[in-house]
């Protein structure tokens, strides 16, 4: 869930919302980001480890006018963030 | 047209050419694939079961396995995972093979079956239709059997699927015989359709050739209707489309096209059955997260429980022929008929028993 933390400014920041999708089979990764983004996020960081979930849930969330920015990208460990 | 929609196209066609060509070659009619038709016949060349008229080792499945092995190893997909409700996966397996041994063939041949004119196969696909949007409302309800671990990061028990299908295919070539006065390992039909196949370099290259395309195009036959329901996402149809087309306008070029219900091959009438055996496959499917297909081909990637799931289609094989629960051109059986009902119940309260607690 969101949280509040002290930033490397010093000043109290908004933790993004972090959603977990490594390991899962098809197709809860996308199944899993529709239903956080359903509640409201317009931002999300999404981390999994197939190339498979990676694939689909950007190509979901391009669908669905999202930005996809990402963090790291190893065929077997991805981290991206999604916002609009 | 982008670069997947093009690779979806092309796998699908290529796939439907190969198909066509290896029944001109040799494999039974309508079957140029089919991945639970082969693994029954694997089944029986173990002589796991004892139906004489089934036994084979397929090389298309070896050339799939280690096709979709390469793609992956060289893409640096291949990763060894596995502990997701694994005994679950192992059960699903058999239930999906029961269901596709009532039908006769899995997802990729009743495709396969409606390019040949066999209008058994549309009441099967709309059964698989049927079978995914019963698995769908199971995902909707929170469905997860958990997710896979890589543990501490050794690649063994994945190479373990590889291997053993390296091994078939060397006891496969070279005939491997230890009991020469009783048969087996392997046992061979010596009458039809499990002595009906193409020759065994080229089955093995049209295999070869398909794993590494469903593996880069992700094919899935379960996956394209699943997708397009719950996310309105169509690329993967436009590969149902391709591997259908070709069958087709290649059936009606060489003549083989053969419109109706009756008299197709190895085929049967019973409409309820033929649409219940693939409802069981697609609501198996939706809960494993693939098709048959596609289960090969993630074993193949690493997916040890995928790999477990291949071996449960297996001893689905087996359980289906030794119970006398397969259907056959004459038409289903009455145990057959049973288990297959009593395995949609069972497959929906695993579906429901294991929907999440929304987090």
């Amino acid at each position: 869930m969101s949280a509040l933390s002290v930033g490397p400014t010093g000043r109290w920041m908004r933790n993004m919302e972090t959603l977990d999708v490594k390991g899962l089979s098809c197709p809860l990764p996308v199944l899993k980001t529709k239903k956080a983004l359903e509640k409201g996020h317009n931002e999300l960081q999404i981390d999994g480890n197939s190339q498979v979930s990676l694939e689909n849930v950007s190509k979901f969330a391009s669908s669905q006018g999202f930005a996809v920015k990402t963090l790291k990208d190893n065929p077997n460990d991805w981290s991206i963030v999604i916002n609009k | 047209m982008d670069k997947g929609k093009w690779l979806m196209i092309t796998t699908g066609v290529i796939i439907g050419c190969l198909a066509v060509m290896l029944v001109a070659m040799g494999n039974p009619a309508n079957m140029g694939f089919c991945i639970a038709c082969f693994l029954r016949d694997t089944a029986g060349a173990l002589g796991f079961h004892q139906a004489k008229a089934v036994q084979y080792v397929r090389p298309e499945l070896i050339g799939m396995v280690l096709g979709a092995f390469i793609a992956a190893f060289s893409t640096g997909e291949f990763k060894g995972r596995g502990g997701s409700s694994t005994f679950v996966r192992f059960v699903l397996g058999i239930f999906m093979m029961i269901g596709a041994l009532v039908f006769l063939g899995c997802p990729l041949r009743d495709i396969i079956r409606m390019g040949g004119g066999d209008l058994n196969a549309v009441v099967g696909l709309a059964g698989f239709i049927g079978g995914i949007l019963c698995g769908i409302y199971f995902l909707r309800q929170g469905f997860n059997l958990g997710a896979s671990k890589s543990d501490n990061g050794s690649q063994a028990g994945a190479y373990i699927f590889i291997l053993t299908v390296v091994g078939l295919l060397l006891m496969l070539v070279f005939r491997f015989n230890i009991n020469p006065s009783g048969g087996g390992p392997l046992f061979f039909s010596t009458a039809a359709p499990g002595s009906q196949h193409a020759p065994l370099w080229i089955a093995l290259g049209a295999g070869l050739l398909v794993g590494v395309l469903a593996q880069r195009a992700r094919l899935c036959l379960s996956g394209g209707f699943r997708d397009f329901f719950l996310i309105g996402e169509k690329g993967m149809l436009l590969a149902y489309a391709g591997i259908f087309l070709a069958v087709l306008v290649l059936n009606l070029y060489l003549g083989k096209f053969n419109l109706g219900f009756a008299g197709q091959p190895i085929a049967h009438t019973n409409h309820i059955f033929n649409f219940l055996g693939l409802f069981l496959v697609g609501q198996c499917a939706v809960l494993l997260g693939g098709c048959p297909l596609r289960q090969m081909i993630l074993g193949s990637e690493g997916d040890m429980d995928a790999a477990a799931t291949v071996v449960g289609m297996i001893a689905g094989a087996a359980i289906a022929h030794n119970f006398l629960l397969a259907s056959s051109a004459k038409g289903t059986t009455n145990l057959g008929e049973i288990v297959l009902i009593g395995g949609i119940v069972i497959v929906s309260v695993i579906g429901w028993a294991y929907r999440e607690v929304d987090a």
